[in-house]
């Protein structure tokens, strides 16, 4: 089921949570909102869900105008961020419930229940009530019940929040299976750049109540059309800084120089800015030279998280490997110049492609 | 300051009538060095929130000694064990402003007001809260509230130890990267011991020199997160750190060598042939790589996570999930796979082989 | 989050609306009816203004009433806040003798009220009462019928017993309410009992005192029953709180219209305390 918002906002009070926003989502495969909390990811599901009214804007799905008919009317399933079960219900009767509301009967009931429990690899606690269950457990019962009721439109809430780093981990690659067969339009939201990697599908990157850029995932991370969008997409955060273009050179600093790309060749001088992944700042090789002050090193086993002061920015390099420096510590970084991507003083890319 | 040991430390809850008791806490025997960060690592019920118990008095061990430098602390009550501690949900005295809840252990400890005001405005200082010494506690946002518990242990001289009980669960997570680095940061000035109890990889590798890694109510490795990532003593170890976790494939000892489904794994620690039990080999996804000669396999998945890509594969039915650069091509046709010999390591019931010639 | 309206709602609500209609209002508009109006019977009335209320206002009677009454709403609140937040502390927090504690805290709020006078009045009888004849037998001068000082110490103690229950349990659901993570922390920062009622215990029981403050004072201000059964007001007007000094005067003397006016008063009197009250401790929660 295609969901289409339509200059779609929402205000409380006087308060403006969602700006006019406009974004189709196509069936099948995975939608994600991604952003910091309070960036408007939860209202826009309860917009989708018909939980709440759109101020102004109009909501479609396939060729029905949907705003303001009331969520029990709609085919739709939510999955929250805490582990929301009926405690009193045994685990096959939670995944039961929107089935037997729907007055299926007992042996369609039956046949279902047992299919999504297998799937989710709850079969062995079907007879236990959610409070014995561990929060994994407890959250893919909650998923189960979204997904026995083959609703069309999934929404998936930081379903994953509450749960242990690893167990994260292996949902996070089943979800995308789970949904695949379905043809269910699902939508994530997500606080995580890297979740929204894994999950795949498409992107749309959300601040301050504003969808920033929607698109394909890897689109979104790889060209982002402002820098919002790639602060936003960025974990750690992305490194930015202000350069000047004088001629064929592009400057960081007096010392810090490179010859510009050939998206910035044909533009006139003056204020520019980059973005530079974490993991694009190198601790050897060639390329443009970057003498910083060491503030601070995180060694997570394969990798190097090191912070540093470059003048008065903070940059931060996410290196391959065990680097040890010690606090104050001054050294040398390099980067490719081409791992560049350049912005206008309006924050919107200067494209490759476009050019 | 103080070096903390655990001599034979065991813990049961009581049981329920009739039945044996269950220890959440399997023997634990231990020397944490002074002034190191500590972080106590493992999934949920594993037995890391027992043993931050026993070190704050709050649970005394059934069984055992815990001793802080000489003096043994196991029946020593919480007030008298000068540890701080940082919970999980911020603590914080609502009605008093900032400086008064930094100032409140001093008080309590009868320290004279001027000193009380210098070493308040110098945690202050480090904890960039000098902007809101004058403010009331409950308005602030939770890194906020954190950083205060925080400064209310760092205030007194004399702690023992830092304890945090995740910490950063309520942080909001564009924060939670600038309190992590901030705690690194003050660990690094003052050299406090710190523990840190958590359930994520990421927060306990970066913060810790030495992570404590549990399972199951038993400390299964002790290292720094370099010897936990290239040399996981215990499979659970090489599966919850690293992400993806690391690949256990069964294999047979042949020579020395292992034999994984007919190919002979070169590597350069060769172990002794006579072992008794199941025998995995199991290797990082960063150490597998696509190569001209080597095991035949199939491409499953391709997943781009920007910086790198995991790409999982099949040989007959084993799945091998790999890391390949961001750059690098993945090949079309027959693809064929190789471990770097120095990264293989041998398994027998699940506990690690050390081989000969090892680094 | 505002959430949808839901048209349906109001429809279910509306048998409690009637209700309420008839239970509160038409009975109030009764009462304004005669408060303005003076009648003899026989559904005739005659307009009197003001009145009633002039009357009621300048009497001596009701400002003996309601200086007696503030004194004793004064006095139990002086006793049971301080008391009932003591006990509840000192109530243990788990385990089954928490609940054997609920259940002896939530007795005296499950007698009837008029039981509750008349168990008084049979306890501190002078020559029979377990209370009165103890005192007398010891050398104390005690008769409460006879003497305005033990009537007023006998229905203060009376209501003490019977209402500090309800402070205690609101306290402790209040003190219930706090992570044991407040306690770990105080202690850690070595913090006295003291400061640890002072910073943590009383910063969260404060919204339920609130409450139970309001609730007593409402209660205790409207009391009638339990000192009408015990004493009847006496001896002599001693202990005639307003509501008792109400009844005598609607259906003692059948002065409709005075008494009329004067629950009026009596009405708006509570309401204008409640309402200071409330806003005074609201102002303290925001800052």
């Amino acid at each position: 089921m295609t969901i289409e918002l339509r200059d779609v906002t929402f205000r409380v009070g006087a308060e403006t949570h969602i700006y006019e926003t406009n974004l189709v989502l196509e069936p099948g495969g995975f939608n994600i909102l991604l952003g910091t909390t309070l960036s408007g990811k939860t209202t826009l599901m309860r917009l989708m869900a018909g939980l709440e009214k759109p101020a102004t804007g109009e909501i479609w799905t396939k060729d029905r105008n949907v705003t303001g008919v009331p969520v029990q009317k709609r085919s739709v399933a939510m999955v929250y961020q805490a582990f929301i079960n009926y405690p009193s219900f045994s685990v096959y009767d939670n995944i039961a419930s929107p089935l037997k509301v729907a007055g299926l009967s007992k042996k369609e009931i039956e046949e279902k229940v047992h299919r999504f429990a297998d799937l989710l690899q709850l079969t062995p606690t079907l007879n236990r009530l959610p409070s014995e269950l561990s929060g994994g457990q407890q959250q893919r019962t909650a998923l189960a019940r979204a997904l026995v009721k083959g609703t069309e439109l999934v929404l998936l809430d930081e379903p994953l929040a509450n749960l242990d780093y690893k167990l994260r981990e292996e949902l996070r690659d089943e979800l995308p299976k789970l949904f695949a067969d379905t043809g269910a339009t699902v939508v994530y939201a997500t606080t995580e750049p890297l979740e929204a990697l894994m999950l795949g599908g498409h992107t749309a990157t959300l601040k301050e109540g504003r969808v920033v850029q929607f698109g394909e995932t890897a689109t979104i991370y790889r060209k982002p059309t402002t820098m919002e969008s790639a602060e936003v997409f960025s974990d750690p955060p992305i490194n930015t800084a202000s350069i000047k273009k004088r001629g064929e050179m592009a400057y960081l600093a007096e010392t810090v120089s490179w010859k510009v790309p050939r998206q910035l060749a044909s533009l006139p001088d003056g204020d520019y800015k980059i973005a530079l992944r974490p993991h694009h700042l190198l601790t050897e090789g060639q390329g443009v030279e970057l003498d910083g002050i060491v503030q601070i090193t995180e060694i997570s086993g394969s990798d190097s998280i090191i912070r540093l002061n470059v003048g008065d920015n903070v940059w931060v390099c996410q290196a391959r490997g065990i680097h040890s420096y010690k606090f104050g510590e001054k050294a040398r970084f390099v980067f490719d110049a081409d791992h560049c991507m350049y912005f206008g003083a309006d924050d919107r890319l200067i494209d490759v492609d476009s050019r | 300051m103080a070096t903390i040991r655990f001599k034979n430390v065991q813990h049961a809850y009581p049981p329920p009538k009739g039945q044996d008791p269950v220890y959440a806490l399997k023997e634990v025997s231990q020397v944490w060095e002074d002034g190191s960060a500590y972080a106590l690592l493992g999934p949920s019920g594993c037995g890391k929130t027992t043993l931050l118990n026993i070190i704050s008095g709050l649970l005394t061990p059934s069984e055992g000694k815990v001793y802080f430098d000489d003096q043994d602390v196991t029946d020593l009550p919480t007030s008298d064990r000068q540890i701080a501690q940082v919970f999980q949900f911020p603590v914080v005295y609502d009605t008093m402003t900032v400086f008064d809840n930094l100032a409140f252990p001093l008080r309590n400890r009868g320290t004279d007001e001027a000193t009380v005001k210098k070493r308040v405005h110098q945690i202050a200082e480090m904890l960039d809260l000098t902007a809101n010494l004058k403010k009331k506690a409950s308005g602030l946002t939770a890194d906020g509230k954190q950083k205060i518990s925080l400064g209310r242990g760092l205030v007194r001289s004399d702690v023992n130890a830092i304890l945090f009980d995740e910490p950063l669960t309520v942080i909001d997570p564009h924060l939670k990267w600038q309190l992590r680095s901030k705690l690194k940061e003050l660990h690094q000035q003052i050299g406090v011991t710190m523990i840190y109890v958590t359930h994520d990889q990421v927060e306990a590798l970066t913060f810790a020199n030495k992570v404590v890694v549990m399972y199951d109510g038993a400390v299964v490795q002790v290292g720094t997160p370099v010897e936990l990532f290239n040399k996981p003593k215990h499979t659970f170890v090489g599966y919850f750190i690293g992400s993806p976790g690391m690949n256990f494939l069964p294999c047979k000892i042949d020579r020395g060598q292992p034999v994984f489904h007919n190919n002979i794994l070169a590597t350069s620690h060769p172990v002794s042939d006579d072992l008794n039990g199941r025998t995995v080999v199991g290797v990082r996804p960063e150490f597998v790589e696509f190569a001209d000669d080597g095991i035949p396999v199939v491409i499953e998945k391709i997943e781009d996570l920007g910086r790198y890509q995991v790409v999982t594969v099949k040989h007959e039915s084993e799945v091998i999930k790999m890391v390949v650069n961001e750059d690098q091509r993945i090949p079309a046709e027959s693809p064929k796979i190789h471990f770097n010999p120095d990264q293989i390591r041998i398994y027998c019931d699940d506990w690690l082989v050390e081989g000969g010639d090892n680094e | 989050m505002n959430k949808t309206l839901n048209q349906k709602a109001w429809w279910l609500v509306t048998p409690v609306l009637i209700l309420v209609a008839f239970n509160a209002f038409i009975p109030l508009m009764t009462v304004v009816n005669y408060a303005f109006q003076e009648t003899f019977g026989n559904n005739v009335f005659f307009w009197e203004g003001t009145t009633w209320f002039e009357q009621v206002l300048r009497s001596d009677r009701f400002h003996d009433a309601l200086v007696r009454q503030l004194l004793f709403t004064g006095m139990i609140l002086a006793i049971e806040v301080p008391l009932g937040i003591g006990v509840a502390l000192t109530m243990p927090r788990k385990g089954h003798w928490a609940s054997v504690c609920l259940v002896l805290m939530a007795l005296p709020l499950l007698i009837p009220w008029n039981v509750v006078g008349a168990m008084w009045n049979i306890f501190a009888l002078p020559e029979i009462g377990l209370l009165g004849h103890t005192l007398n037998s010891m050398g104390i001068d005690y008769n409460f019928t006879r003497q305005p000082v033990a009537a007023w110490m006998t229905t203060v103690l009376m209501d003490v017993w019977h209402w500090t229950s309800l402070i205690v349990l609101l306290c402790y659901a209040g003190l219930s309410s706090i992570p044991d993570d407040y306690y770990q922390a105080a202690n850690i920062d070595g913090a006295s009992r003291w400061a640890i009622f002072r910073f943590i215990q009383l910063p969260k029981m404060k919204r339920v005192l609130t409450i139970a403050i309001l609730l007593r004072f409402m209660d205790s201000f409207m009391i009638y029953t339990e000192p009408f059964v015990l004493t009847g007001g006496g001896p002599g007007n001693t202990t005639t709180f307003l509501s008792i000094d109400l009844v005598k005067i609607a259906l003692g003397q059948f002065d409709l219209g005075p008494a009329a006016a004067m629950s009026l008063i009596y009405f708006l009197v509570v309401l204008l305390i409640c309402w200071v009250f409330y806003t005074i401790m609201m102002r303290n929660e925001e800052q």
